[in-house]
């Protein structure tokens, strides 16, 4: 590319890029600027940091988790990213997001969720800011995650119920992007995940590496040494990209990311492109691992986790696999459910069913010295639909 | 392969200058959705079309994630693949309309990735298709595709923005072949009650920067717009939602695309050359 240069990363080997319709290029080329500028800005920076520190509460707390140690065979450490303003690490993104939003002069903010923790976030940062807030959520999703439907509306956001498809975060994503076609002027699409075109995957994941550059400080300081694997769940994979720039160049530290096999990778019902492999394909304005069919029509994902629920991944986690230095593995319905039962009852910690992937895989895969989990968010919001699976089961 | 002799780029360029020729002021492009509201209905909507006086049509492949387009092309898109209807199959369709009308295929970046540019650009030369317009491959990701059409004479038609800035039309404009698509609006494809006013200012920028013509497109919905557009400079006026909303909606939908064509036809026709 000649004309205009590229200062996030546009590529990561050949994934990444920008499909996306004309009219949004000159709004991602600002985007872009925008970023570079703030992040050079020791005001921004500093007004950023003041309120991850007294309004979202960071750091987060790195947790040896003793019963749950016990019960893997080997020290696991929790970074407890539940315990952030709004109950997940989604805060991290929106808030920078926003306070860039607010920098460019645009009003008006664009969200997707799917759990419903991105738009609670979202929603949040925009009450605090004082910017209008729109989130789209497919209808299946709103059903899952109700409490969120509920918080958000009363953070002031309006929250957009979307029909198509199977009704859950691909098809939220989608009208969120059309919105933005429509309104680019005056609106910011503050996208959820390190997915979606450049410079979003780089932006998300500058705001998200908070994560890992804390877990390592804590782990040297809390336990003396790197951990032997750094796990985090994968939906779009912005907590995982966040958790494994903290240890990128720590060659021996083992980066684990953790996806939704669903009703089992076999049975086509999962969330898990990364783990699955399988031609490339564009999804959302960025070429990258997803789960498509031969024609290249994309096909719909399923998980128990809305935020796992996603037939995407980030460039960069696609990317990190084919070089090795990464690993992607799934993780079922059935063993999330059950990993989310145990983290309840072992520690007294309800976490997201997202993160519970996260755990099981952990807990099955015994071989480590030392563990640090990316516990994403808290399980408040998956009470009703955990309660009416494990009823089901008995 | 070309038909009757011409590259997909030489039939386009034809296309325009006969409507000149004709003393119409603009083109007609009707877009249709291949496979809505069935595979046969779709060819013979194609037929009636180019017998009501479209010069080119625009041909939508069904893909499942959209971005840039509306409600209406939205649940034709997913009407046909529900209907099983596969890129294969939308792509006999153009083989059929290609000996009657020049057809030009819209297709989203992903299903020609899973054939591979070169493949899918053989599958459109073999049918006699001229142009391909792909909307989510912005200029920065379409160097490849646009190689893979220009070997073959098909015309890779780029589009621009109302908020496309100067410097970047340039480049676009520079690299259009067959025509260039100048969105008329901020926003997704969809019948609009009103026309830009921005309208002429885009058409006016669009035309500076580029040799070929320059056809707008989005949200062209009545033949009262279309005459506009054609005043204000457009050398096309695509419609779509309008016409697939008819052939979603009709117990005859080539007769009731035909019709409406036919009306915008003559819209065109009545328009008096500036
Ligand atoms: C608690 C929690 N963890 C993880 C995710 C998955 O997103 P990502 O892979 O971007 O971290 C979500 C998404 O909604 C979430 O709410």
């Amino acid at each position: 590319m000649t004309t205009i240069s590229a200062q996030l990363e546009h590529r990561f080997g050949p994934y990444g890029g920008q499909y996306v319709p004309e009219t949004l290029m000159p709004a991602l080329h600002e985007l872009e600027q925008a970023w570079v500028d703030a992040r050079a800005d020791p005001a921004f920076g500093a007004r950023l940091t003041d309120l991850l520190e007294h309004y979202v509460g960071r750091p987060s707390r790195l947790y040896l988790a003793e019963r749950l140690s016990e019960a893997a065979g080997h020290p696991v450490y929790l970074k407890r990213e539940d315990l952030n303003h709004t109950g997940a690490h989604k805060i991290n993104n929106a808030l920078g997001q926003a306070l860039l939003a607010q920098r460019m002069g645009k009003r008006r903010i664009i969200a997707e969720t799917g759990a419903g923790q991105h738009g609670v976030a979202a929603a949040t940062a925009c009450a605090l800011l004082g910017l209008e807030c729109v989130v789209y959520m497919g209808t299946e999703d709103m059903r899952r995650q109700q409490p969120n439907v509920a918080r958000m509306r009363l953070l002031g956001a309006r929250v957009e119920g979307v029909e198509a498809g199977t009704r859950t975060l691909k098809e939220a994503v989608s009208a969120a992007i059309r919105d933005w076609v429509a309104t680019v002027a005056d609106s910011h699409y503050v996208i959820g995940s390190c997915v979606g075109p450049a410079p979003y995957p780089a932006l998300v994941r500058e705001l998200q590496r908070v994560i890992g550059d804390e877990a390592r400080a804590q782990l040297l300081e809390q336990a003396g040494r790197l951990p032997q694997r750094a796990i985090a769940c994968v939906g779009g994979g912005s907590n995982a990209i966040g958790m494994f720039y903290g240890f990128l160049d720590d060659d021996e530290v083992e980066l684990i990311g953790v996806e939704a096999a669903g009703e089992g990778l076999a049975s086509g019902r999962h969330g898990a492109p990364l783990t699955a492999g399988g031609r490339g394909g564009v999804l959302h304005g960025s070429y990258s691992a997803i789960m498509q069919d031969e024609d290249g029509q994309i096909r719909e994902a399923h998980s128990i986790s809305a935020g796992l629920d996603y037939p995407g991944s980030g460039p960069e986690h696609a990317w990190l696999r084919d070089q090795g230095r990464a690993r992607y593995v799934a993780v079922t319905d059935a063993e999330a459910l059950a990993a989310f039962r145990r983290t309840a009852e072992l520690e007294g910690i309800i976490p997201a069913l997202e993160s519970a992937h996260a755990i099981a895989w952990a807990l099955a895969n015994r071989s480590s010295e030392l563990d640090v989990i990316c516990l994403s968010g808290r399980g408040d919001k998956d009470l009703a639909e955990v309660l009416a699976r494990l009823g089901q089961s008995g | 392969m070309t038909t009757l002799g011409l590259t997909g780029i030489e039939r386009l360029a034809e296309a325009f200058a006969s409507a000149r020729a004709d003393g119409r002021a603009a083109a007609l492009m009707p877009y249709q959705m291949a496979g809505h509201p069935d595979l046969a209905s779709s060819v013979e909507i194609g037929i009636r079309s180019a017998d009501a006086g479209a010069d080119v049509i625009e041909l939508g492949v069904p893909f499942s994630d959209p971005l840039a387009d509306g409600p209406v092309i939205h649940a034709a898109a997913t009407a046909a693949l529900r209907a099983g209807v596969r890129v294969h199959d939308a792509l006999e369709v153009a083989a059929k309309l290609a000996p009657r009308i020049p057809v030009v295929v819209m297709c989203y970046a992903n299903p020609i990735l899973a054939r591979g540019l070169e493949r899918f650009a053989d599958m459109l030369a073999e049918r006699g298709v001229s142009g391909l317009i792909v909307p989510d491959l912005p200029f920065e990701e379409a160097p490849a595709m646009s190689a893979a059409c220009e070997q073959r004479g098909l015309a890779l038609v780029p589009l621009v923005a109302p908020t496309t800035p100067p410097e970047r039309l340039a480049m676009i404009g520079a690299r259009a072949r067959g025509f260039l698509y100048a969105v008329s609006v901020t926003g997704t494809t969809g019948e609009r009650r009103a026309l830009d006013d921005e309208l002429p200012n885009v058409l006016a920028r669009a035309r500076a920067s580029t040799s070929v013509p320059v056809a707008i497109g989005f949200g062209i919905a009545t033949p009262a717009q279309a005459a506009a557009a054609a005043s204000a400079g457009a050398d096309g006026v695509i419609v779509g939602s309008r016409l697939v909303r008819a052939a979603g909606e009709a117990d005859d939908p080539a007769a009731a695309v035909g019709d409406l064509v036919a009306g915008f036809a003559a819209a065109l026709r009545d328009v008096t050359l500036g």
